[in-house]
């Protein structure tokens, strides 16, 4: 579980997050939607540790961020696996020394054992046999799921994705959510997802957190979505007339199932 | 601003410089870097030095025409402004050039595309990881690239002196052997030392901080190449001045 408490964030004059609290629990998929410049990629990247907030606290199953030593803290990022919006795989890398790269760097196995479970999380995001290519050789889609991969090549036991979809096309972006979402059952991860993309949100959205101007302005989950009379959420979800008619459907019927 | 400049680098320098954390991938990374920042530089700086040996020899030849001035100065003049100069200032400057900006946009495109902060996240001392093998290949192996230099500047400068005929094989040997003296070879690596460190550091601090995209990896590649081109121009003439005067 993920605890963060009154998370304050400004760049100069500028206050982009402004007292955030929120929960993600574990075996869950926590998203965080809002629009552009909402504070969703400063708020992530302050959980990660890649942004120093002004004030505030974050918890990782009772461990406080900021009062690990670094040593602790490289510790508690080795827990962590992290899906990049742009991938970030090492371009000089064959996809297998990309995905091997974390076992190599923290763990003491063999060659043929990182071998095996490189073939083993390359199964998983359905890319067997693709080892000896490098990432400027596969699709985006592609590049995604190797991202995914080496996201979760040791058992990670907290799952972040920035924007995981931005760039693919819908039936590729579905199979990325899904595989998200089973992942994080499978391995109890605790997850969290920064998405703008209402699909993902009404497929794998067990926990919704919107953000609006560094402030969170609603939480709840994607059943509740259909539901609320928060007016930022609904300008933000039922912006396009497909998504208001499916609203006005769901609410006359009184349920959703997808 | 400098000032800020100055300790960001500092800063950085105190995170590079902690032992590896799996010293097997810091060996990979080591012989990788002397490779792409060693091994690749080798033809180009053998090619200028041969080219620049033998200017130098011809120019030198042609200001002591006088006949009443003996013919060995011409490989000696020639031999000295290679090693004590060209090779460690000039080639380190080509250097500069060459690997400066290869290492400011390499890791500025690491940076703009999130591969440090994939490295950051998964717990990796990513300044230690991909600058230290980079220092240590470039003050380990250059050296060794200045002695090839000074030795391709000698034959260049032989080469052209037969060519021409201004100056006989002889008189050149004469004149490398003429007053020669080996601290001359240690300042030159000495300074080639403290070169080789600018080379890999600075560029490094300008890739590792970039912000923005590929305008900006560019312009950090060029600020890296001025401002270590600068900073070896300035401990050239300091440690000119510290070990010769």
């Amino acid at each position: 579980m993920i605890e963060v408490k009154n998370l304050y964030k400004s760049f100069g004059d500028k206050e982009v997050l402004k007292g955030i609290s929120a929960t993600f629990e574990k075996g869950k998929t926590n998203m965080i939607i809002g629009r552009s410049g909402s504070g969703k990629t400063v708020f992530l990247k302050s959980i990660l540790g890649l942004i120093q907030p002004n004030s505030g606290h974050i918890y990782f199953d009772g461990r406080e961020l900021n009062k690990l030593s670094i040593n602790e803290q490289r510790k508690l990022r080795m827990e962590m696996g992290v899906v990049f919006q742009g991938n970030a795989l090492f371009d000089s890398f064959t996809i297998e020394e990309n995905i091997m790269f974390p076992m190599k760097m923290f763990t003491e196995m063999s060659k043929a054992e990182m071998e095996n479970r490189v073939d083993e999380v390359l199964e998983q995001v359905e890319l067997s046999g693709i080892n000896d290519k490098y990432p400027a050789e596969i699709s985006g889609g592609m590049q995604k799921r190797v991202g995914i991969a080496r996201a979760i090549v040791l058992n990670p036991k907290y799952l972040f994705c920035d924007e995981p979809n931005s760039g693919l096309d819908p039936k590729t972006a579905i199979l990325i959510d899904n595989l998200i979402h089973d992942l994080t059952v499978k391995y109890d991860t605790t997850t969290l997802i920064n998405t703008h993309d209402m699909n993902s949100i009404m497929e794998i959205g067990e926990k919704i957190i919107l953000l609006k101007d560094g402030h969170k302005q609603w939480e709840g989950n994607k059943i509740d979505v259909f539901h609320t009379q928060n007016e930022d959420l609904n300008d933000f979800v039922f912006s396009s007339s497909l998504f208001k008619k499916i609203k006005n459907i769901v609410q006359k019927e009184g349920k959703f199932e997808l | 601003m400098y000032f800020e400049a100055i300790g960001k680098y500092f800063g950085m320098l105190k995170e590079v410089f902690k032992m590896p954390q799996k010293k097997k991938i810091f060996w990979e990374n080591f012989f990788r870097e002397i490779e792409d920042l060693g091994l690749k530089s080798i033809g180009l700086v053998g090619f200028i030095s041969f080219f620049i040996g033998g200017v130098v020899t011809i120019q030198t030849a042609r200001n002591l025409s006088n006949p009443l001035i003996d013919k060995l100065y011409i490989g000696y003049a020639t031999i000295k402004s290679i090693i004590l100069e060209f090779s460690p200032t000039f080639v380190s400057i080509i250097l500069a050039g060459i690997v400066g900006s290869y290492i400011a946009s390499t890791i500025g495109t690491m940076r703009i595309t999130e591969q440090i902060d994939a490295l950051d996240v998964m717990g990796v001392n990513s300044k230690n990881h991909l600058i230290l093998p980079k220092v240590l290949a470039t003050v380990t192996f250059y050296p060794l690239l200045i002695v090839v230099s000074m030795f391709l500047g000698g034959l260049g400068g032989w080469v052209a002196g037969n060519l021409t005929g201004m100056v006989l094989t002889e008189d050149y040997l004469r004149g490398i052997r003429y007053s020669f003296e080996p601290f001359d070879i240690t300042y030159a690596l000495i300074k080639t030392v403290v070169f080789a460190f600018f080379i890999a550091t600075i560029p490094s601090y300008f890739g590792y901080y970039v912000k923005g995209g590929a305008l900006e990896v560019g312009r950090a590649a060029t600020k890296a190449v001025i401002w270590t081109s600068v900073t070896i121009i300035i401990f050239n003439y300091i440690l000119t001045q510290l070990l010769l005067s």
